[in-house]
């Protein structure tokens, strides 16, 4: 077992429209690799498959060597292979407070499911503490999402993550939308997962911030992988040139296509 | 630290802002029920009256406060209330146990509410529509099986009477079951996984799949605690009036949204308050009594009712602003 997550041959249609078809990929253990491509390109089905999100239609998936049912896969079941997903601040919930927030889903409590909610408190004071950063900030335990800004949420989403120790953490365009000093806590915490032995999937527009953080790059384009580097070999400057070389020959055929 | 801890005081002075707001409200609307007819206001028997009756109305409130917490409607409790309270009455009369009646009949809200919740989630109807159509079918259903006749169930010579329909010493046990259930669905609500999947399907339905939440069975058990709630109401009703009758629970429909809205719980889902349907369900309970015992026309009711409605949402969504 030396992979932690391998996809073979992975199809995945919505609606009759196809979204994969065929995709292999893998990450190994202590490994940050960034999936690029267009918009539309297939990278979001890719990581909501592995994050238990949405099932696939075709192909093998191994998790830790575990083969996948597509039937029976979750986010429960993902959280508990180590497998923890980050949407930016899609997956928070405004009204409620930042404690629930960060406990939903797996909620300290006591065996008829009632919630500890003392302990879940002091949990997130350390967690805000510890792991976010959040000293005067006026936020505490009980705010509510909504009164937080875009990178504090950011902040809540990844520490998430962090709390629960996922060897594997997914981030779904993590800087998008972030000021210059919040991108730079979100690539220390990049570099963190990586120094502690663990591994990381991003998607990200923005390969200037991710690049230099990066094991590996694997571009898709309409559901397929169309390349793949090592950041060793590979400089900014040419991989954004490889990028723009697809995002060109994508839209090309789309054009022919529509001639025909 | 300091500056924490204030933050937090102050957070939570405006939180229960609106509560205090309720509470004055229902205080001032009974002072003016006390002033404009002291005879009736100023007894006791009033009071026992609504504690009988507004439990019925409250239970199925605070179902609805469940649904609306979790973002979709539910219209079909009103027939809910009359065809399980015919299914209760029906084999009552056929069996004679009380017992297999209280099990049937609960069975009936169970499966009315497990198909709201499979209208709703697998097929994809939105509930409003899903739950009008669930409630010309249901109380037409009933309607065709009792052939609309109202049948009287003489259950003041059982046991269970004493349990449903009398006084636990001046206070009639309706209302004692009513606090108990609103004690219960309080700590389900705001202290229990199950609550909190409620409110943040409510607020974000896709947060809450991607934190592994199992947004349609939530659902489905949320439709069907909502049926629950309507057929006890329908059988603490035929322990009540010891019949039943085939339009049973009409006109609660508004009356008892009325009250959810009184008490805060916001019809956007996420944001919900059971104290605050507990104390909507007296005010409206209320209203009517109070009304006509002050020697106005019922037609007074429906302006009143608005006249609050309007008062304490407008009060609620302040109170939420300033926050």
């Amino acid at each position: 077992m030396d992979k932690l997550v391998e996809m073979k041959n992975i199809y995945k249609s919505y609606d009759g429209v196809v979204a994969l078809k065929g995709i292999d990929f893998e990450i190994g253990f202590n490994e940050v690799v960034g999936i690029l491509g267009d918009n539309g390109a297939g990278k979001s089905t890719l990581i909501k498959i592995i994050s238990g999100m949405h099932s696939f239609d075709e192909g093998e998936m191994y998790i830790r060597g575990v083969k996948i049912n597509p039937k029976k896969y979750s986010v429960k079941i993902a959280h508990n292979l180590g497998v923890e997903t980050v949407y930016q601040e899609k997956a928070l919930a405004d009204k409620q407070t930042l404690w629930r927030n960060i406990f939903v889903g797996r909620q300290i409590t006591n065996k008829l499911g009632f919630i500890n909610i003392k302990k879940e408190k002091e949990e997130t004071n350390k967690i805000m503490r510890d792991l976010m950063g959040f000293r005067g900030i006026g936020a505490n335990a009980d705010s509510a999402i909504l009164t937080l800004s875009g990178g504090e949420r950011e902040g809540v989403a990844i520490s998430r993550a962090m709390y629960f120790e996922a060897d594997l953490v997914i981030l779904d365009e993590p800087t998008m939308a972030l000021s210059l000093q919040e991108v730079k806590k979100v690539l220390k915490f990049i570099q963190n997962i990586k120094d502690k032995g663990k591994s990381c999937i991003y998607i990200s527009h923005n390969i200037a911030n991710i690049h230099p953080v990066s094991d590996r790059f694997v571009a898709i384009d309409r559901g397929k992988v169309v390349g793949a580097y090592n950041r060793k070999d590979i400089s900014l400057h040419e991989l954004s040139e490889e990028l723009i070389k697809y995002t060109k020959t994508s839209t090309q055929i789309n054009q022919s296509e529509r001639v025909l | 630290m300091d500056n924490l801890e204030t933050n937090y005081k102050v957070k939570k002075s405006i939180q229960y802002k609106s509560q205090i707001a309720l509470l004055i409200m229902t205080a001032s609307i009974f002072g003016l029920f006390m002033i404009t007819s002291p005879e009736v206001f100023l007894k006791g028997r009033i009071y026992q009256s609504f504690l009988s009756t507004v439990p019925i109305m409250g239970l199925m409130a605070l179902g609805l406060t469940f649904v609306l917490a979790m973002g979709e409607i539910d219209l079909s409790f009103p027939s809910v209330m009359a065809l399980s309270g015919f299914i209760f009455s029906i084999t009552f009369k056929a069996t004679n146990s009380v017992i297999l009646a209280l099990i049937f009949s609960i069975l009936s809200g169970v499966i009315v509410g497990f198909i709201n919740g499979t209208l709703v989630t697998s097929i994809g109807i939105p509930s409003i529509v899903a739950t009008l159509g669930m409630q010309f079918l249901i109380r037409g259903f009933s309607n065709i099986i009792s052939n609309g006749l109202a049948k009287t169930v003489t259950l003041d010579k059982t046991f269970s009477y004493k349990i449903f329909a009398e006084k636990l010493g001046v206070i009639p046990v309706q209302s004692i079951w009513f606090i108990g259930i609103t004690i219960f669905l309080y700590f389900l609500l705001f202290r229990h996984r199950f609550g909190e999947h409620v409110l943040f399907i409510g607020d974000n339905r896709e947060a809450a799949r991607m934190m592994g939440v199992n947004v349609n069975s939530v659902k489905i058990m949320v439709f069907v605690l909502m049926g629950v709630m309507a057929s006890f109401a329908g059988i603490l009703s035929c322990y009540r009036m010891r019949t039943w009758w085939p339009t049973m629970g009409e006109g609660y429909i508004m009356m008892v949204m009325a009250a959810v809205f009184i008490g805060g719980t916001s019809m956007l889902g996420g944001v919900a308050s059971i104290e605050g349907t507990f104390i909507g369900a007296f005010i409206i309970g209320s209203l009517e009594a109070g009304i006509v015992a002050a020697g106005l026309s019922g037609f007074w009711t429906q302006f009143v009712c608005g006249v609050l409605i309007i008062a304490s949402v407008t009060i609620h969504t302040l109170a939420k602003r300033r926050k």
